[in-house]
């Protein structure tokens, strides 16, 4: 037999019409021996489809601009054989890093090759999302229903009643769930602009997928936008079939269970030859020296306030019904903390009965460095309800303060020994300045009257940086006058009582 | 025996031409499937790697390509024409 071929039919006048794609490189990077063929399993899809890329890639002339992003899979390994710029992305991200690729490359071509495990389970997520931004990437995705590499355990396109080693009675889809079709499910995108599901179920099939493969990088070079094309292929080795049977089971048990064909095709609304302008960029990023100014921190900080306390150890604990300005509250002490050029944390804690629920906020005020922005043991409680107080006065330290936001305590509520209290009606107070909601603001005026921790020039500052509007601005400085006000006169008049059982 | 290239019907010279390279080729077979003429066959023989090669049974190509695309390894195959059926293809 041998004897009768040619040895150089060019000699004898043949020309060469199909021979190894230029995209490939002419050795690769594997050890000794092996540097010349794949390390695919004989009859593996992803050889042909990585010769159909490799063609499309040559034919277009586009091998010097292509970077190809690799996945997690069986074809990890793309990099040893298109000669191309690579990048080998972790379990399902290859379109969050082509999304980076090609932004920052916008010149470049930038193609993500993906199988199912790869694609539609780990990274479902990536895929959508890269899709729906219409990312002008390209996508190969390799659907041979199994995770290959990994020795067979069902992936989410094993179709049902399809047996897997995570599967061995079949894929049931009360347990399992149904096959995913990823270009119906790319489909509803309003974005994608190509999706094509192929085969490699025949020549005629692997024809269909070259021509579908060309496009889809066609369309990358014409800027249309994303593109996905679904190649269905065998994977001889976890099917236990032989290569040709595994092909014939491509073509008689996939394509029946994932329909060929053009899911979306918009770039055909390109006229022939033309290329879209380039997606408009992201505003550039601000100058560096812009940022104080859009943070609203572009005024020199003043120079701390005489009165700044030497020693300073505020832990404080806001709480009341969400809407009362608790965490707001906490912000303007932070604030006020840092104008004083202490150090200070504001801890913010609510759940997801925040709304119209309880919410609470830790706030540490101190000379020293603040070692947990936690206040378990609060030497000062602001209880803007009843609930709020019930739940925080234990924790209260001894020598600490309690503010209550009504004239009196509960009855059934005892005050421990060596904790002062100043309760006061500071949202009836804000009602009658025309704002209920500016009760918080109230409060912390009485606590500025109460103790002498924090200058009033301080909370100034910080009410100033923390109110945007002017109106509330306002309000809330009356606020604060009346608070402190009020509890001047409370605290005034207990202490003649006190005088008075004194005497 | 020297090489030929005539067919054994009419005479007419093959329109193509296909190589294998034997030592890249992992006998998985595909390109047997694919070929319409008929004209490729497993070797009774193995490589160095332990499969039987692809052959070309030495005429009757029609230089269509089908077996390329199939062949997933990428310097499996070469496929050859004649220069004025490369022309019209």
């Amino acid at each position: 037999m041998a004897e009768l071929l040619l040895d150089d039919p060019v000699a004898a006048g043949f020309e060469i019409v199909h021979e190894r794609p230029h995209s490939f490189y002419p050795e690769f990077f594997r050890k000794g021996d092996l540097k010349d063929q794949t390390h695919y399993c004989p009859g593996c899809g992803h050889g042909i489809a990585h010769k159909l890329v490799a063609e499309a890639i040559d034919e277009l002339g586009l091998q010097d601009r292509t970077i190809l992003i690799s996945p997690v899979g069986c074809s990890v390994f793309a990099y040893y054989y298109l000669d191309t710029g690579n990048v080998q992305a972790a379990h399902g991200r290859a379109p969050a890093v082509a999304t980076g690729v090609k932004r920052a490359h916008p010149e470049s071509i930038v193609v993500s090759y993906q199988g199912d495990g790869d694609l539609a389970a780990i990274g479902m997520a990536e895929i959508l999302h890269a899709a729906n931004r219409g990312e002008n990437i390209t996508v190969f995705f390799i659907n041979n229903a199994i995770y290959g590499m990994t020795g067979g355990q069902m992936a989410p396109t094993t179709l049902l009643g399809q047996k897997s080693t995570t599967t061995p009675y079949g894929r049931d889809h009360y347990n399992d769930g149904y096959p995913v079709k990823v270009c119906e499910l790319l489909a509803t995108l309003e974005a994608p602009v190509y999706l094509e599901r192929v085969a490699l179920g025949n020549a005629k099939q692997i024809n269909a997928a070259l021509r579908a493969i060309r496009k889809a990088l066609r369309y990358q070079t014409e800027r249309a936008g994303f593109s996905l094309v679904e190649i269905l292929s065998p994977c001889p080795t976890i099917w236990k079939l032989d290569p040709v049977a595994a092909q014939k089971r491509v073509r008689e048990v996939l394509v029946p269970a994932f329909p060929l064909g053009v899911y979306r095709d918009r770039g055909a609304e390109i006229p022939k030859g033309e290329t879209l302008p380039p997606r408009p960029l992201p505003a550039p990023p601000p100058p560096l020296d812009a940022i104080p100014g859009l943070l609203d921190i572009d005024e020199q900080t003043p120079d701390p306030p005489a009165a700044r306390p030497a020693q300073a150890d505020l832990r404080i604990r806001v709480a009341g019904f969400g809407g009362q300005g608790v965490l707001m509250l906490g912000e303007v002490l932070a604030e006020a903390g840092l104008q004083l050029g202490l150090e200070v944390s504001w801890l913010p804690s609510y759940g997801p009965e925040m709304r119209s629920g309880t919410s609470n906020c830790h706030v540490r005020i101190s000379s020293q460095e603040v070692d947990s922005p936690l206040v378990a043991r609060p030497n000062v409680l602001l209880a803007l309800n009843e609930p709020s107080l019930r739940k925080f006065l234990p924790t209260v330290e001894v020598g600490g303060w309690v503010l209550y936001n009504h004239h009196q305590l509960p009855a059934d509520i005892a005050v421990p020994e060596g904790i002062h209290l100043l309760p006061l009606a500071c949202s009836e107070l804000a009602d009658s300045l025309g704002e209920t909601r500016a009760g918080n603001i109230v409060m912390l005026g009485a606590l500025l009257a109460a103790t002498d921790g924090l200058p009033i020039e301080a909370i100034h500052r910080a009410l100033a940086l923390c109110v945007k509007s002017a109106r509330w601005l306002e309000i809330d400085r009356r606020a604060l006058a009346t608070g402190q006000q009020a509890a001047r006169e409370a605290l005034s008049n207990r202490s003649q009582e006190v005088r008075r059982e004194i005497q | 025996m020297s090489p030929t290239t005539e067919t054994s019907t009419g005479g007419k010279p093959d329109k193509g031409y296909v190589t294998v390279n034997t030592e890249q080729c992992k006998g998985c077979g595909l390109c047997v499937e694919a070929c319409v003429p008929r004209v490729l066959r497993l070797a009774p023989h193995l490589n160095r790697f332990g499969y039987h090669p692809a052959q070309y049974l030495g005429h009757g190509c029609s230089g269509c390509g089908l077996c390329f695309h199939a062949c997933p390894e990428p310097g499996g195959l070469v496929v050859y024409k004649r220069p004025s059926m490369a022309a019209a293809a």
